[in-house]
């Protein structure tokens, strides 16, 4: 089979993205597929067009790969994809938008409040900073509402610091949320099709676990999987990733981070593109499930195959 | 017509990196400290073709005349091809060190030829002394900022890095003093001291005379090695020649590090390191397991280039280019970085180090800085312990002035948007700092209290 890997793209997750890329082609030729690969730029669609594959790989991340921009191309294109679809894609990439849909089907997300850069600018939410703040307590986490990794994602322990955590956080989006601290185990559970994965725990091993950005550096965090639940727990976990998943829309597959307090689990995002490079969490998952890469890459293939269900 | 095999370009299958657990059984001890985050990822992309780049520490080699390099390769070729193309020596060949001593000399240093030996750029002369010196858990003390090139080697020889301050007058000796005592009172093992004491990477200042004595007696009175690295030192462009630490100490606490690379070529790949003969012995066996020789061919190179008595003369040549660049990039900070912004204004070398408000995160300054394709070193580099995260490193001499001007006049406007946003977040309204009469708006390299970067 034809399979056009998208991979690269201007958006800052680049590096990560074109690691997932190179990993899935050497995957894809191992699997005997002709791989077309495509660093996206300007002629993509000249050459989607001119190429024809059956199928493209999207292993893009961050703003333009993420968002659906890429594939809200494809499906005017007519080219079967990997990964959620446009308007699934769209509200993972929006924390805003995915905290919404989430909190319609009545699962636990933090409290959360968001702003417009236009707000601070010229509406003067500054002053509306102390209410916010009050309402949701410290310490609490500032995030770029469109962003990938860890980028701009910061902690503020008390409200002098808030400002500089939003100066941040601006920088990577137009909206930013402010969003309560809730204490607990870190989970990430992956979805391939239907199926939830095993889920895979993060578990600080040194320093701040406030610092967001050592979070995801190799050496600071170890990647336990399957994370050690109760069978209980991990009902819990997973019926509450895949109800989430299904709100949102996904399909082909996601990743979905959540923190599993005392009283329960809480939601915090969806990555509708999670990364696949050898240190990435959904390969990591699929392995633990028995799946070598090659399998998982064949089975996210199949997927993005299989006629719509809707 | 004969079948000829297409040739392959493909990339390696690898079988089996999906099981990373299997690797990770195999990794030794020391990888789990080589970092990869996603601000390396975000230095990925200042490689774009339409980013200026001020994150690079690249000297202009193309000032270098091609007519010349080709002349000096053809001479290697018709009268030495089998030699220079042969390994050498793996202390270097005399000749090359005769170049050396030559290098040192214009900086008053006369070291004994058998005390040198040649490496594979500075960088292998840093990881030939770490692996000599250091054993797990040692404690290497440097600056605060330090290279960032430097920490790597530290770390990959699992050292505990200890940052001791600057200022102006580079590192603080008496914060050193004290932080020695702490060391011998918690009974922590001290391997050496690491410094670039003129025109630093990346702060750009310069030790001072005084400092310089105190800091080889320091050495001498608690017999500790000083490794002097010196890249720079020929490249001033004003105020007199300072004495490098080899001078003043004789070179039996001091170990120096020089290279080829900032006054004639990186690419070359050569560099050297000077020792007293007990250690240098130990650094030769190293340097025999690590790659047996420095390139025979370069070497030759050098002899040639040399021989022909103009290096100085090329020397002066880059010394005028850069003092241009360096006052392009001054003068350009003044006009487009706010008040509240202090930066280091070097004698030489190649790097500037600016400071912003300290609400703004340079990390998270380079991603939006990116977008108006322009990029700096973060601060954070230069730090081992997650300071510096409102500093940035600028390089001068790798860029023309017009890619100068424009480039920090992009940095300019990124930084200068954060600070209204901050105001509007804060409702507080930035006061113009009265500009002083020699220098208006410009602070140099700000004392360090707390955060030095």
């Amino acid at each position: 089979m034809k399979v056009a890997v998208l991979k690269g793209g201007r958006s800052l997750e680049r590096g990560v993205s074109l690691r997932s890329g190179a990993r899935v082609e050497d995957a894809l030729e191992r699997l005997g597929h002709e791989v077309l690969p495509i660093d996206v730029g300007p002629d993509l669609v000249k050459r989607l067009v001119a190429e024809r594959p059956e199928v493209a790989f999207v292993a893009m991340h961050g703003v333009g790969g993420e968002d659906g921009t890429v594939q809200e191309l494809l499906e005017i294109l007519g080219i079967p994809f990997t990964g959620p679809g446009a308007a699934a894609c769209a509200r993972c990439m929006d924390k805003v938008l995915a905290k919404d849909a989430i909190e319609e089907t009545g699962l636990p997300t933090p409290d959360w409040f968001a702003c417009n850069q236009t707000a601070f600018r010229e509406f003067g939410a500054a002053d509306a900073l102390g209410h916010l703040e009050e309402s949701l307590g410290f310490p609490l986490v500032v995030k770029p509402s469109r962003g990938g990794s860890a980028l701009g994602v910061k902690f503020a322990a008390a409200p002098g610091e808030v400002p500089q955590a939003l100066v941040s956080a601006f920088i990577y989006d137009e909206r930013v949320l402010l969003e309560r601290y809730v204490e607990g185990r870190e989970l990430a559970v992956s979805i391939l099709g239907d199926e939830p994965l095993p889920v895979v725990e993060a578990v600080p091993l040194t320093g701040d676990r406030y610092d967001f950005e050592a979070r995801y550096e190799i050496g600071r965090t170890r990647f336990a999987c399957p994370a050690e639940l109760s069978a209980e727990e991990e009902r819990a976990v997973t019926e509450a990733a895949l109800a989430t998943y299904r709100a949102l829309g996904c399909t082909g597959f996601a990743r979905i981070d959540l923190i599993l307090a005392a009283d329960g689990p809480w939601l915090l995002e969806a990555n509708a593109i999670p990364g696949l490079t050898d240190t990435s969490l959904l390969p990591q998952a699929a392995e633990a499930a028995g799946l070598s890469f090659e399998q998982l890459v064949e089975r996210i293939l199949e997927l993005a195959l299989e006629p719509a269900a809707a | 017509m004969s079948e000829v095999p297409e040739p392959t370009h493909r990339r390696r299958s690898h079988a089996g990196t999906r099981d990373l657990e299997r690797y990770a059984g195999l990794f030794a001890e020391r990888t789990t400290v080589m970092r990869s985050s996603a601000m390396r990822d975000l230095m990925a992309i200042t490689a774009r073709p339409e980013v200026i780049s001020l994150a690079g520490g690249l000297p202009d080699t193309s000032t270098f005349p091609p007519q010349s390099f080709a002349a000096q390769m053809t001479r290697i070729a018709q009268e030495s091809a089998a030699e220079a193309l042969q390994y050498g020596p793996t202390e270097g060949f005399e000749e090359t060190k005769d170049c050396i001593l030559e290098v040192m000399g214009a900086e008053g240093m006369l070291p004994d030829p058998d005390d040198i030996i040649v490496t594979t750029g500075g960088q292998q002369a840093i990881d030939l002394v770490c692996k000599t010196l250091v054993d797990p858990g040692d404690v290497v003390i440097c600056e605060a900022p330090t290279y960032p090139g430097a920490v790597p080697v530290f770390c990959s020889y699992q050292a505990d890095v200890v940052q001791v301050e600057c200022d102006e007058d580079g590192m603080r000796v008496e914060v050193l003093e004290q932080l020695l005592a702490d060391l011998r009172r918690e009974g922590r093992k001290l391997k050496f001291i690491y410094s670039v004491p003129s025109f630093q990477n990346p702060a750009g200042v310069t030790m001072s005379l005084q400092r310089r004595h105190q800091l080889v007696e320091l050495a001498r009175a608690n017999e500790l090695l000083v490794i002097e690295d010196n890249p720079y030192g020929l490249l001033r462009y004003e105020g007199e020649p300072m004495p490098p630490l080899y001078q003043l100490d004789g070179g039996d606490f001091v170990i120096y590090l020089g290279t080829f690379s900032k006054i004639l070529s990186p690419g070359i790949r050569l560099g050297w390191a000077v020792a007293p003969p007990p250690v240098m012995e130990k650094i030769v066996l190293g340097k025999q397991a690590a790659d047996l020789c420095t390139s025979t061919l370069t070497q030759y190179f050098v002899r040639e280039y040399f021989a022909e008595r103009r290096w100085q003369q090329y020397v002066d040549n880059l010394v005028e280019i850069y003092r241009g660049r360096r006052d392009t990039m001054i003068e350009a900070l003044r006009m487009h970085f706010p008040a509240e912004a202090t930066w280091t204004e070097p004698e030489g070398g190649l790097f500037i180090w600016a400071t912003l408000p300290d609400y703004i995160d340079t990390g998270d300054l380079l991603a939006k800085a990116l977008r108006a394709d322009v990029a700096f070193v973060p601060g954070q580099a230069a730090y081992v312990d997650g300071r510096g995260r409102h500093s940035m490193r600028l390089n001068f001499s790798g860029v023309s002035d017009d890619e100068i001007r424009e480039g920090v006049r992009r940095i300019g406007k990124v930084i200068a948007e954060q600070v209204e946003l901050y105001e509007a977040l804060t409702g507080e309204q930035r006061v113009a700092e009265p500009a002083e009469e020699s220098a208006p708006n410009v602070v140099p390299f700000r004392k360090a209290g707390g955060e030095a970067g």
